[in-house]
């Protein structure tokens, strides 16, 4: 029972930070109506630039959440603006050009990674890096509770941007109908540009949150890409409620697989709930909870 | 087969004589690769642009290909040539299960489930030690030690795959198939059933594939699973030899294989030894590179913006018509 609770606690606290990572490429899919394939190496490039403060500067990794999110907003939203944008006006047989130059995005971002730091496992080693708390006879790693809280703040920031602020209705608004944005006023090129950089800055604060406990190389990215969109499927695609519940239902099947059946295999869990899903659940979560 | 031009009958008798006028098996080995590639890279475009069903997951059907044609020296005790005969059947049937399920998405869905079901393999096959060999990969032992049976059989196969996209494309199948990748819901308004031709499509493409991944075991006599399964260096290769050579066009794919073979092995040599050591590690930032120049310039590929290329060497203006077609 114990064992079964610890396992629990551990899914949940890795849930909150796949939440972050679903979130943003959900904002992603929802406002441009493309998969990001660069999503994972965004993340990448947050990992490192938060190792090189750590080791060079030595920041401590959640002040560098300050410098990885904005970085990455704004590569993000130079990607949108250089790369992604002008695709639109191209016309090719194939409608996923976009989806295919995210593909080439992301493995520049890791080759031009491999090239500076070469493949090498690096890790952040902080002083709370193994430090843990207990609750009765559960234990909570220090670093994941500090770094589940930190996410859901930033959720809550995220809603309440979306909900409350002009900008952020014209988001939604640009995610539901682009045409009627763009004739209601909405200034529907600079809205992709600045949700790409939403989105890249949200996977950017999972990719730091997570260090003082993971480790990186330059090809981490690719399974962060896979994760992000197990999530995005699971929750509905589109859907930020959706994101959430599937970034902290996909944290705890990975981690009761890796319990109860084996380490190896827990990042297939992922991918096989994926597959289940769509067999017999196509519409995701949302399907059951219409929200 | 009057379709068939001159100009197809020279390149296949140049290609032919090859081996014979060029004695080192180096430059051997580079042609029978772009052969295999041309395989592959057919396959995908027979579903992926002609269909318009993305895949990111043709590793999948080469990897099986690989894996039926070296289990059957590890686990049935026969010659892994029996591959060439069971490794196609076996990709087109495991396709077929692989479209029951991912069919059922759309545009860039469809394409993320391929990845999800190639990850799986490639995750079975590492993990599943007693049965695959596991990481340790399976080791064979080369039939010939000529290279010249393999690149007659990697022509063989290329030309054959070539030939069967071609006639397809010109049946009555070749038209449902654009018209799905074109407007499905109106191919169903239509009455064509896009499941089913879908899945033919995918049937054919898994088919060659598989083939091309049972030669590749045949001929290079070891595979692992982070090799023949791999996302980067099968499935994506796949779409980067479609998209450069020019979707949805049957002389494109064999151009960008040939292109892409070329390049990776003049990077992977650093300029066969010209350059310094580190211009090798940049191959794959090339093909980045490569693949963002290809999107945003010539969304149809060498072959498909053909027209567009010409013009631009001959220095001649863009008249308002011309280049718009594919």
């Amino acid at each position: 029972m114990e064992v079964l609770i610890q396992t629990l606690v551990a899914g949940i606290l890795m849930g909150g930070i796949y939440a972050l990572v679903g979130l943003g490429m959900t904002l992603i899919m929802g406002v441009m109506k493309i998969v990001n394939l660069a999503h994972g190496q965004l993340m990448m490039i947050a990992m490192y630039i938060t190792f090189v403060l750590f080791d060079h500067f030595h920041i401590d990794p959640y002040f560098s959440l300050l410098v990885s999110m904005p970085a990455l907003f704004l590569l993000g939203a130079f990607i949108q603006k250089y790369l992604l944008n002008p695709l639109l006006k191209v016309d090719s047989i194939l409608p996923e050009n976009q989806v295919l130059m995210t593909v080439g995005i992301g493995m520049i971002l890791t080759e031009i990674v491999r090239f500076i730091f070469q493949s090498d496992y690096k890790s952040v080693k902080t002083s709370y890096s193994f430090s843990t708390m207990y609750l009765g006879t559960i234990s909570f790693n220090t670093s994941m509770v500090v770094a589940f809280c930190i996410a859901v703040l930033l959720t809550g920031g995220l809603f309440f941007f979306l909900a409350k602020t002009d900008v952020g209705k014209s988001v939604r608004a640009t995610a539901q109908n682009k045409d009627a944005a763009l004739l209601m006023g909405v200034n529907a090129e600079w809205i992709t540009i600045l949700t790409y950089g939403l989105g890249a800055a949200l996977v950017a604060a999972a990719g730091t949150l997570l260090l003082p406990i993971y480790y990186l190389f330059p090809d981490v990215g690719g399974r962060f890409t896979l994760k992000a969109f197990v999530i995005t499927i699971l929750g509905g695609m589109g859907s930020t409620v959706g994101a959430i519940v599937g970034g902290v239902f996909l944290g705890i099947a990975e981690s009761l697989g890796a319990t109860y059946i084996s380490m190896a295999l827990s990042d297939a869990v992922g991918l096989v709930i994926f597959l289940l899903v769509l067999i017999f659940l196509p519409g995701g979560l949302k399907k059951l909870t219409k929200i | 087969m009057k379709s068939i031009r001159w100009s197809t009958l020279v390149i296949l008798l140049l290609l032919a004589v090859f081996p014979l006028v060029i004695q080192s098996d180096y430059y051997r080995h580079i042609l029978i690769i772009a052969l295999m590639w041309v395989v592959i890279g057919s396959s995908w475009n027979l579903l992926s642009g002609y269909t318009g069903q993305v895949s990111f997951g043709h590793a999948i059907f080469f990897g099986i290909g690989a894996y039926t044609a070296g289990l059957c020296t590890t686990q049935l005790d026969i010659s892994a040539w029996y591959g060439m005969l069971l490794g196609g059947p076996v990709a087109l049937l495991i396709g077929l299960v692989i479209g029951w399920i991912c069919f059922r998405l759309r545009g860039p869905y469809f394409a993320l489930a391929t990845i999800a079901v190639g990850e799986i393999f490639r995750l079975v096959a590492t993990e599943w030690v007693d049965f695959t060999e596991g990481m340790q990969g399976i080791l064979i032992i080369q039939t010939f030690r000529s290279k010249i049976p393999y690149y007659y059989l990697a022509l063989g196969l290329a030309a054959a795959c070539i030939y069967s996209i071609h006639t397809v494309m010109n049946s009555k199948w070749g038209y449902y198939f654009l018209a799905i990748r074109e407007d499905q819901d109106a191919a169903e308004a239509l009455g064509i059933s896009s499941f089913r031709y879908k899945s033919l499509s995918l049937m054919i493409s898994a088919f060659f594939t598989g083939l091309a991944g049972a030669f590749y075991m045949n001929y290079m006599a070891f595979i692992d699973p982070q090799v023949v399964f791999s996302l980067h260096f099968i499935s994506i290769m796949a779409i980067l030899v479609g998209i450069i050579g020019g979707v949805g066009t049957l002389w494109g794919p064999p151009t960008g294989a040939f292109i892409m073979v070329l390049l990776q092995e003049t990077f992977r040599s650093a300029f066969f030894g010209m350059l310094p050591k580190w211009v090798s590690e940049a191959h794959v930032l090339v093909f980045g590179l490569l693949v963002i120049f290809v999107i945003r310039y010539m969304a149809n590929g060498i072959v498909g913006d053909w027209g567009k290329i010409r013009q631009v060497f001959s220095g001649r203006k863009a008249s308002p018509s011309a280049g718009s077609g594919n």
